[in-house]
């Protein structure tokens, strides 16, 4: 077959596996075996393309130019492949999860959960295969807009003010500023085409792309960079698979996914190392990942607490890529993989725990690891990860960023780096702690009332906290992704 | 035949409105109209593809050469206008039957749609004439046969509003008619092309000057720019919600095409910004327009009013294209022409769908709406997507082209208070969605889905939003081709 095309089936299966979860709509069972078949078709597709990137080809689908001289088109290249890769695989997981999920907690409206659930990963994969600014732009936005049902799926007044803050920032923040310097940097390059090298290089002062950096780092709402992170909290009130695929993978890592792609393709990291604005932008980074995990520190929602924790650890991928060195560059790559698996881990398990034992807060979970041992395991391993602490994926991905650190010459980032971990370090591993090592408060004994989640839910758990050790031993495949787009860009 | 098309095009929908009136039918009237708006929908379609292959056709009444006679001359710039007209008014009247049943009584309706036709009429003359006293002519019968539709409202403050409009519409043309004949007197010519080569001999007088004054405030006021716009929100609140999509589509994007048609082609952009430097009273009209009405929108409680304030804000996008006086600013000003008939059509269309079900558009009486009446509410989402500036719609590519054009002059504050109307535009359209979406609706009043018969013109609007959107390559071709035509590039 065609490799160009294959890249139009990765993009159309979740789109058709969508309009197929409407029509079987009245037949959960087949409903939900439609979007598994649907997820494995496309992650094979996508897993296909693996072997020609591999080999230098770059796959291409140009579909049609929305205006003179800018196409609505797709290129595969691996750090799109990366992103693409662990969101197909990721969405296979999270469908069995919330099987499990939505049917053990009773919720409305499954057909319309799962129909924008599966519009969300297509628009997840168009933006990772985006060859052009403006693409990546479209599907940006189509992200945004159609997690706006998921967000506010139970259509109470909560949900409702959550939806506000979500659709206001993340819309905000993207037509006001990013798309302003999507048009800026059309109109100073000419061309939008995701370029190795950069196509920004030369075409204005130092100060001005010093001032389209900073409106691309604040007008990726989806990175969460601070100030511009409160959208994400407010996502929690969503079902918890939504929180787990698409606020700890999908549209989080769109973000920051966007703000790397914008830093290798756009400007090139050579470039980006002169401007006066990138270390400046490097210490706002900086800070939100200092504030991120302090603010979750002080969350007794878990739910809330791994929000801010994701916030924290968005800005070590931005801040790799402010670091404009290869390192930083290889190790951002690798934590949009890493922290994805580790964190929907985390995710996956807080919402066994809302399943099974109705409780949301981290105070009230003392003593029931020895109820959910298998869940509150994972959340051991995933919490490992999320730290960097071997024998987890996550301390791969910390290394290199460490190293891009000292090569930029940045002792004060390595700190901020050492410091967030000894935060995350407390501040995730008091929940199994807790949960294994505490007493219930009143003394009761949990182990009549409930057991560990329903079996989908808990195969999804497995499989995730399993890959999260699977990564620490095998990191090839993501690094060898990494190393590809940095050799690119070197040739 | 088709040489005569250009007057074929006006003469047709002239012809058909007394006959729409003497069959006193409610149904054979309504043929009569669907009959006159198909007919002027394939002449102008004609017409813009034989503009575009061979360019301006000119076309002399009457066989009377011009000067002396009158000259209608159909080039890329007007074809368009033409074309958007046309088309709105093709998918309004299948729209009207039902919607008009429900809101006009049965007596009465006969005369709308003779007027409607009018109406149709004087704004398709406007736009293919080539004789300044023709546009004039023209002008009184498209805004005549506007007051009266506006008056068959069926709420009794209609006819004040419609008193109102006819008020300040009539102070309009009668500036505009007192322009006119300020350069005839100069001059001794009405036929456009001619006054083109004559005033430049005359400008130096004081009466062009004066006459260009005269114009400016009878055209924006026509065209509804902030701060003329006092008729336009209870117009469009209060008259029949056909009347509302047809008129808030077409009657201000002629208004702006009569701008264009003077100050570029008649004056000279030269005369017009060089020397009345008009684009310094333009842009910060069109900019507080664009702040200052989007504001005024976030609050209405009724969203045909709502829906109005937003146009006059859009209106100012308009008028911003055009006061960059370059090929990328008017280009981006055409193009909103036709992108935002495209929404507005579409929005207010899915608001008749509202009110033939539900008896009224205020948002109170629109709790769970977007359950109730799925398709219409949908139609509406995804038309304020489209005035929001979403990608992949029409009101995108409007707003990459403004901001490119603020950029290519250095202007990045008025690029800031594009994207800013946008945000604002969010925060109105989402006000809506919120109470169709979030509120349960009252299961006693059973409310079901408008008939096909409205949803379906309303669709074709929905998907021209994105069609338009995602292929906009000839749209902005066309747009392009008469910035070219206006500042005389080509």
């Amino acid at each position: 077959m065609d490799i160009n095309f294959v890249v139009g089936i990765c993009l159309l299966l979740p789109v058709l596996g969508a309009f197929l979860v409407l029509i079987l709509g009245s037949r959960p069972n087949v409903r939900e075996a439609a979007t598994l078949l649907t997820g494995g078709l496309t992650f094979w597709h996508v897993w296909g393309l693996l072997h020609h990137v591999r080999e230098g080809a770059r796959p291409r689908l140009e579909l049609l130019e929305i205006v003179p001289g800018v196409q609505l088109a797709f290129e595969v290249e691996p750090l799109g492949l990366l992103f693409a890769l662990v969101a197909s695989f990721l969405w296979i997981v999270t469908t069995l999860y919330a099987i499990g999920y939505m049917r053990g907690h009773h919720e409305e409206n499954q057909t319309r959960f799962f129909f924008f659930f599966a519009i969300a990963i297509a628009g997840a994969l168009a933006v990772a295969f985006s060859a052009n600014l403006f693409t990546l732009f479209a599907f940006y936005e189509v992200l945004t807009l159609c997690t706006f049902p998921l967000v506010t799926h139970h259509q109470t007044d909560e949900a409702r003010k959550a939806g506000r803050v979500y659709l206001g920032i993340l819309l905000t923040t993207s037509v006001a500023f990013q798309l302003l310097a999507i048009i800026w940097t059309w109109q100073l390059a000419d061309t939008v085409d995701f370029t190795e090298g950069g196509i920004l290089a030369g075409t204005a002062s130092n100060g001005v792309l010093s001032a389209i950096l900073i409106l691309f780092v604040f007008g990726v709402g989806k990175a969460a960079v601070m100030p511009f992170h409160r959208w994400l909290p407010a996502a929690m009130v969503a079902p918890t698979p939504v929180s787990a695929l698409l606020h700890a993978v999908a549209v989080v890592k769109a973000g920051v996914f966007t703000v790397l792609k914008v830093a290798v393709y756009v400007f090139g990291i050579d470039l980006l190392g002169t401007l006066a604005a990138t270390t400046w932008l490097a210490w706002v980074a900086a800070a939100t990942i200092i504030l991120g995990s302090l603010v979750a520190f002080q969350k007794d929602n878990l739910k809330a607490r791994l929000a801010y924790s994701t916030i924290s650890q968005l800005s070590y991928i931005v801040l790799g890529a402010l670091l404009a060195n290869e390192w930083g560059v290889i190790g951002g790559g690798m934590h949009i993989a890493m922290h994805a698996f580790g964190k929907i881990t985390l995710f996956f398990a807080a919402g066994a725990v809302l399943v099974a034992a109705h409780e949301k807060d981290i105070s009230r979970m003392h003593g029931l690891g020895r109820t959910m041992p298998i869940t509150f395991g994972a959340f051991f391993v995933g919490s490992l990860s999320i730290i960097g602490l071997p024998p987890a994926g996550g301390s791969w991905s910390k290394w290199f960023l460490g190293m891009g650190t000292l090569e930029a010459g940045q002792v004060g980032l390595l700190a901020v780096l050492m410091l967030s971990s000894l935060l995350g370090l407390y501040y995730l591993l008091e929940v199994p702690v807790k949960a294994f090592f505490f007493r219930p408060p009143d003394g009761t004994d949990h182990g009549k009332d409930f057991k560990e989640a329903p079996l989908p839910s808990l195969i999804a758990i497995g499989i995730t906290a399993l890959a999260t050790v699977g990564f620490f031993v095998w990191p090839d495949l993501w690094y060898e992704l990494m190393t590809m787009v940095i050799s690119g860009v070197a040739q | 035949m088709t040489q005569h098309l250009p007057v074929l095009l006006v003469v047709v929908p002239l012809v058909a409105a007394p006959i729409a009136a003497l069959l006193n039918r409610p149904r054979l009237s309504w043929a009569v109209a669907v009959g006159a708006t198909l007919w002027a929908l394939y002449a102008a379609l004609e017409l813009l593809s034989q503009t575009m292959v061979s360019g301006a056709i000119h076309y002399e009444l009457g066989g009377w050469t011009a000067p002396y006679g009158i000259e209608y001359v159909v080039d890329a710039a007007n074809a368009w206008v033409v074309v958007i007209v046309a088309l709105i008014g093709a998918l309004v009247t299948p729209y009207a039957r039902k919607s008009v049943e429900r809101e006009i009584t049965k007596d009465r309706i006969p005369l709308f749609y003779a007027a409607f036709i009018l109406c149709l009429t004087g704004l398709l003359g406007i736009a293919v004439t080539g004789d300044v006293f023709n546009v004039f002519v023209f002008l009184e019968i498209s805004s005549l046969s506007a007051y009266a539709l506006i008056a068959l409202g069926n709420d009794r403050r209609a006819l004040t509003a419609s008193f109102q409009y006819l008020i300040m519409g009539s102070v309009g043309a009668t500036f505009i008619v007192i322009g006119i004949g300020l350069m005839y007197i100069m001059t001794g010519t009405l036929n456009m092309a001619d006054l083109a080569d004559r005033l430049p001999e005359v400008a130096s007088s004081r009466t062009i000057p004066v006459a260009f004054t005269f114009l400016t405030v009878g055209i924006t006021l026509k065209l509804a720019l902030f701060p003329l716009h006092m008729w336009l929100p209870n117009a469009y609140t209060y008259a029949p919600s056909a009347v509302t999509a047809f008129i808030a589509s077409t009657a201000t994007k002629v208004a702006v095409y009569l701008l264009l048609r003077f100050f570029f082609t008649i004056f000279g952009a030269t005369f017009s910004f060089d020397v009345m430097q008009l684009d310094r009273i333009l842009m910060p009209l069109a900019l507080i327009a664009i702040v200052a009405m989007s504001l005024v929108a976030i609050y209405q409680e009724n969203v045909k009013r709502l829906l109005a304030y937003s146009s006059v804000a859009q209106i100012g996008y308009m008028v911003l294209g055009i006061s960059f006086v370059s090929v990328l600013g008017l280009t981006a000003g055409i193009l909103h022409l036709f992108n935002h008939a495209l929404m507005k059509g579409a929005l207010f269309m899915s608001m008749g769908c509202v009110m033939y079900r539900v008896g009224s558009v205020r948002l109170e009486q629109m709790n769970g709406l977007g359950r109730a009446m799925p398709w219409t509410m949908a139609a509406f989402v995804v038309g304020g997507l489209s005035l929001i500036g979403v990608p992949l719609t029409v009101g995108f590519v409007s707003k990459w082209y403004l901001v490119q054009a603020a950029l290519e002059q250095g202007m990045w504050p008025v690029a800031g208070v594009v994207l800013l109307g946008s945000l604002l535009a969010l925060m109105y359209v989402w006000k809506v969605v919120e109470v169709a979406y979030f509120r349960e609706v009252d299961p006693e009043l059973g409310i079901s889905e408008a008939p096909l018969s409205l949803l379906a013109p309303t669709w074709v609007l929905v998907l021209g939003n994105l069609y338009f959107g995602i292929n906009a390559s000839e749209s902005v071709g066309v747009a392009t081709r008469a910035a070219e035509i206006l500042l005389g590039v080509l």
